[in-house]
């Protein structure tokens, strides 16, 4: 047994290393290479809104690299968080061992960023979120994580407050995906009903993915004025499908996480005329990204995603951040502190989707908050959807 | 606590808790049938179900990208993609069979139970690896068939669509069909033999590999249409949606006597109906402390209770070890 | 061990005498760790570096080279590299972790033959005691509770309360294990890995769910940040020493050391067990319940105890696990992690000490480096343009990446191992016989049915 052992074995062992041959050439620090990475989801049912952020990430780099940072060479490096925190913590764990990885363009989900952040933070490698909302990514005060979106407790109030201003809803039953995002946003719409004369009729989570009747039954027959979902699309668009075909007559409302091209696609018709609020919006909202969306069509072959462009803009702002640090180090390579604090120090920079400052928590301000109303079933109509309303609003200050 | 929506919503979850349980059921149909005839758990049927899933939605969704779904009228349509799924899984088992655990026939229990684990989380990957090189994405969304969406009001507060009916009846259907295919034909009698004895069943001439083929064949068709029809139910399926479902139906096969095929009926329409009431009142029953998302451990609970209390089931008959 | 018929010494028969496997073992491992010192990105030559270890095992070296060998290489080479990538260390201190977890599911399924499918409820119970105890969790629900002990995340520093809950820890996985044991006890094989399979996913629904109606758990959100095991005395000393290091540095290290020190502690426990009258107890169990009954072994007392011992173990690894990571939330405690760790045992060899720890150490570096490196090679080629056989490899899709496929390798492995290899790599001895037994009594029964019956009925 022994005998035949040793050639397989080494016939593997020559396998394995020919496969990873290329981190066998000394790479321990590239001399004029700078490395941008990003996390997000990029399989499973949340792919469409993470392959979007490293798509609109790729473009910034691909455009503006080459003209704000000199001397270096920039590369994106995509990571697959796969929406769930342990894949992105042990991402995480493997990015910051790349000492030319001096930035990290993620998470779409929170409950994801919140764990590697800690991993971020350990190795003072700046983090700018394109997408995530919970306040707990920066209310932590980690000098490292900076985000371009608005928060879920400002979120929240605002849906309730247009819900029970604007469409004069009475009451409403709640449902959350049970993750740190969906369940987050929820509560804190559940928090601002009552002072918006909503009465909650209900609260409820569910991990279920296809099967909705046993919990629609019951909130069919409480006959609330209103549904919401504090949860994503994938999951949503199932959820309010078959509330529609089991007569629910509702209105459906729910958090950014429904602005996605596949919600049309898995939901169809029972979505037409719902409302959402978002922290960002199809592309198409912002004045100053007709460029981009063109720009992305071209590269991608397809309609840029809600996010894409924040993602884009959070690239910007690395690359600006990177440019200064680089400056300030005598135009040698800045270590990782040095990026962070160059993030923080921006001002007034002008992006696609706003002109962004931060404070000192890492959150903008002030943060766009929109509602918005889904006018078609067709996915290709997604940009068309109604802006309602577009509120500025200051982000809290820090509760410790 | 409301006692009168509790009231007005017990028939329409009752309804629901059927339609439920009539998709345990044929699931649990394979599980019976390969553990009457090998005495193993077949671990990889939760995936054979969700390959039925995954094939009717392929050429649902191939029909849609080329124009065809608005021509052919509901019900052929929907002949097509159970008789696919079914062709599919049933395909699938016997190769399963073949590959991963006729090997291993004679080897102790932990043996097989352990290879049809691999096969099952084997499965799960290749199926998407597979979608994710053809579609690019493995979650996938049924088309919505118009004729099966609609529903038929039964009394004043009870409506059922019409694709619970037809999963409802076609499940009727294929377990009257395989009942009287068991009991009453030749080859039936020949799986009997060989779940009784599998050396005197050979002694007597039967062609015992032949036979544990055509069982997994026909417990992977059941699943297979299974498949399709939860696909059609409740729209949307991924790789990973086959294993609650899968321990589900093998919990309702053991409530119902495993080996057993009537039981597996009955047991997965029990199975069925307490998950649906467990989720639909428990939130009302407990003022909100506790919701819906307890229903599986509720599942579970259920299931160790059956096999303390009664460990061959409703209709299962008692198993004597001799000592 | 002399050929008799051969004057001139075969290479394996020089390689035997321990002068010339001593000097072999020594030149290896100091060469490869010459190699990984140079390119400390390098994973081919760490690989060839961990195998080393392997070579240590198998070469017929004295016991005090072996020991010195393999002390020389996990307490001070490993360590040492640790600190150029902080990665290995983390790998290394993960391939620690799920070796105690290899060998607490060897005495359960190994040893004891209970097919146990929901091992990582022990673990997630060790994890969560820990958690709930050493962050501010309770103290959300009930800040009267402040100040008592580490409730509130500790210091930066650390507290020694950490080692106390090692062990209440422990104590608390055994009564888990105990409980689940109790109603299973007359299970058959299939049923019981049924029933362990929903305890469970129970006990991760739970987790996910005891945010309400009282906030245990903190449900998916997880609990954050986690108190971890004290440096204060470790800083003192590397003051001490003139050496300057931050918390961030020093952690990763101290985390291997505590699991190395564990771990060793784990495998002399196993190794007591086995060779007691409760291992041959459990054993006989495996074999033949009712022969065991017959034999006057103490069923019920001995399968409670198998269950208790192995949910032990994974429990006192639990607390390291949410220590170190700092956080934990039921996503880590899935059906896939039991199955990870029951395909270790299986790959290394059932009931095999050595083997445990060959599985747990071959899946987890496959799982973390191996198949992440490909991932990364295979993303490089991508963004070259390389092209395989005409196809250009940009083209590809981005759901497919060998790092998520770890499902598809697991179930491959189990699959081929039962057909070709059941013992596993490294069995025990005893298992070792028996299968080649087993084998040799289906020939003999497979000849006579060919002789007794006609061909038709195989």
């Amino acid at each position: 047994m022994k005998r035949s052992r040793i050639p397989v074995t080494l016939a593997v062992l020559a396998l394995v290393a020919a496969l990873l041959l290329p981190d066998n050439v000394p790479v321990s620090a590239q001399q004029n290479v700078i490395k941008i990475a990003t996390q997000s989801p990029l399989s499973g049912g949340q792919s469409t809104l993470g392959v979007g952020i490293k798509d609109g990430a790729q473009l910034c780099i691909d455009q503006q690299a080459a003209r704000i940072v000199t001397g270096f060479r920039v590369q994106l490096v995509p990571f697959d968080d796969q929406a769930k925190p342990d894949v992105g913590v042990a991402n995480a764990k493997n990015l910051v061992t790349d000492p030319d990885i001096l930035l990290v363009v993620g998470h779409l989900n929170s409950g994801v960023a919140i764990p590697s952040s800690e991993v971020y933070n350990d190795n003072n490698l700046a983090m700018i979120s394109p997408a995530n909302t919970n306040p707990l990514i920066t209310d932590r005060g980690y000098r490292v994580v900076t985000r371009v979106v608005g928060r879920d407790d400002v979120q929240g109030q605002v849906g309730a407050e247009f819900a029970g201003k604007d469409l004069k809803v009475k009451s409403v039953y709640i449902v959350h995906d049970k993750t740190a995002y969906g369940q987050g946003v929820a509560e804190f719409f559940r928090d601002n009903a009552p002072k918006n004369g909503i009465q909650v009729l209900g609260f409820e989570g569910t991990e279920e993915k296809a099967n909705f009747d046993p919990i629609l039954t019951p909130i069919g027959a409480r006959n609330p004025g209103m549904i919401y979902f504090g949860g994503i699309y994938d999951q949503a668009g199932v959820f309010f499908k078959q509330a529609r075909a089991k007569g629910i007559k509702a209105l459906f409302m729910g958090p950014d996480g429904m602005d996605s091209t596949d919600l049309p696609k898995i939901a169809g018709q029972a979505i037409v005329g719902m409302h959402y609020t978002t922290v960002a919006g199809p592309p198409a909202f912002y004045p100053g990204a007709a460029k981009f969306i063109a720009d992305f069509k071209a590269k991608y072959k397809r309609d840029p995603e809600p996010f894409s462009a924040q993602a884009y803009d959070s690239c910007w702002i690395g690359l600006t951040a990177l440019a200064n640090a680089i400056k300030a180090a005598g135009g040698k390579k800045p270590t990782r502190l040095q990026v962070t604090n160059a993030v923080r120090n921006i001002k007034g920079f002008k992006g696609l989707t706003a002109t962004y400052s931060f404070d000192a928590k890492g959150d903008p301000d002030p943060a766009v908050y929109f509602v918005i109303q889904i006018v078609s079933s067709d996915p290709a109509k997604w940009g068309q959807n109604k802006l309602i309303k577009t509120l500025r609003i200051k982000p809290p200050a820090a509760k410790k | 606590m409301e006692w009168d929506i509790l009231i007005r919503i017990f028939p329409q979850v009752l309804v629901d808790g059927v339609t439920l349980g009539f998709v345990y059921a044929l699931i649990a149909l394979g599980y019976t049938m390969v553990y009457g005839v090998l005495e193993m758990i077949n671990f990889a049927h939760s995936e054979i179900f969700v390959m039925g899933a995954f094939v009717g939605a392929e050429v649902l969704l191939i029909m849609q990208a080329s124009g065809a779904l608005g021509s052919i009228p509901a019900l052929p349509l929907l002949v097509i993609v159970l008789a696919a799924g079914m062709a599919a899984a049933g395909g699938l088992a016997v190769a399963v069979e073949r590959v991963a655990y006729r090997p291993l026939r004679g080897a102790p229990r932990l043996v097989p139970l352990i290879s049809a684990i691999g096969v099952s989380f084997f499965l799960q990957d290749a199926i998407r690896l597979t979608e994710s090189l053809w579609r690019n994405a493995f979650f996938l969304t049924y088309p919505t068939i118009a004729f099966f969406d609609e529903r038929i009001r039964l009394v004043a507060t009870v409506d059922i669509s019409v694709k619970s009916l037809t999963l409802i009846a076609v499940s009727i259907l294929m377990l009257v069909g395989l009942s009287l295919f068991v009991g009453r034909t030749k080859l039936g009698k020949a799986i009997r033999a060989v779940a009784e004895d599998q050396a005197t069943a050979g002694l007597m001439g039967i062609n015992v590999n032949g036979m544990i083929s055509l069982t997994f064949l026909i417990g992977g068709m059941m699943g297979g249409a299974a498949g399709a029809l939860f696909g059609v139910q409740y729209g949307t399926i991924n790789p990973y949606t086959g294993f609650i479902p899968g321990i589900k139906a093998f919990t309702a096969a053991v409530l119902g006597g495993i080996g057993n095929i009537p039981g597996a009926m009955l047991g997965g329409v029990v199975l069925g109906l307490l998950e649906s009431f467990a989720a639909s009142y428990m939130s009302l029953l407990s003022g909100g402390a506790f919701g819906a998302e307890y229903k599986d451990i509720f599942a579970f609970s259920m299931l160790i209770l059956i096999l303390i209390f009664r460990p061959r089931g409703l209709l299962g008959e008692v198993v004597r070890e001799k000592l | 061990m002399r050929n008799s018929s051969a004057a001139i010494p075969t290479i394996r028969a020089v390689l035997r005498r321990p002068p010339v496997a001593m000097v072999l073992a020594s030149v290896y491992i100091l060469g490869t760790g010459a190699l990984v010192a140079g390119t400390p990105r390098s994973l081919p030559f760490f690989l060839l570096f961990i195998g080393s270890l392997l070579l240590l095992y198998y070469l017929q070296l004295p016991a005090w080279f072996k020991a010195v060998g393999m002390g020389v290489t996990l307490a001070l080479l490993m360590p040492f590299f640790g600190t150029r990538n902080g990665f290995y260390m983390e790998v290394a201190t993960q391939v620690g972790i799920f070796v105690a977890l290899a060998l607490g599911l060897n005495i359960v399924v190994g040893l004891a033959g209970l097919l146990d499918l929901g091992y990582v409820a022990f673990y997630a119970v060790g994890a969560y005691t820990w958690a709930i105890f050493g962050s501010g969790q309770l103290l959300k629900s009930w800040p009267q509770l402040s100040g008592i002990f580490p409730l509130g995340g500790g210091s930066p520093t650390g507290t020694a309360w950490f080692f106390v809950f090692l062990l209440v820890a422990v104590a608390v996985a055994a009564i888990t294990g105990l409980l689940l044991g109790l109603p299973v006890l007359r299970l058959r094989g299939d049923y019981l890995a049924i029933v362990t399979l929903g305890f469970g996913e129970m006990i991760r629904v739970l987790a996910n769910n005891l945010d309400h109606p009282l906030n245990f758990t903190n449900g998916p959100i997880g609990i954050t940040p986690i108190a971890r095991p004290p440096i204060g005395p470790i800083q003192w000393a590397l003051g001490a020493l003139g050496i300057e290091a931050t918390p961030a540095q020093i952690y990763p290290v101290y985390f291997y050391f505590i699991v190395l020190l564990v771990v060793g502690i784990v495998i002399t426990v196993t190794n007591r067990f086995k060779n007691s009258h409760i291992g041959r107890a459990w054993e006989a169990i495996r074999e033949d319940e009712p022969a065991a009954i017959a034999m006057g072994v103490p069923l019920v007392r001995m399968k409670l105890l198998a269950f208790a011992a192995g949910a032990s173990f994974a429990g006192a690894m639990g607390v390291l696990f949410s220590a170190k990571q700092f956080f934990i939330n039921p996503e880590s405690f899935t059906f896939l992690e039991s199955i990870g760790v029951l395909t270790m045992i299986i790959l290394g060899g059932m009931g095999s000490i050595p083997g445990a720890i060959l599985g747990a150490t071959g899946v987890t570096i496959l799982n973390l480096q191996i198949l992440k490196q490909f991932s990364l090679t295979l993303n490089d080629w991508k963004n070259a343009g390389v092209t395989i056989l005409g196809y250009n490899l940009a083209n590809l899709p981005p759901q497919l990446e060998p790092a998520k496929y770890e499902r598809m390798v697991f179930g491959v492995i189990l699959v081929l191992m039962m057909i070709f290899r059941p013992q596993g790599i490294i069995p025990s001895r005893r298992r070792k016989m028996e299968f080649e037994e087993a084998a040799l009594e289906k020939e003999e029964f497979a000849a006579e049915v060919v002789d007794t019956v006609e061909p038709k009925a195989e």
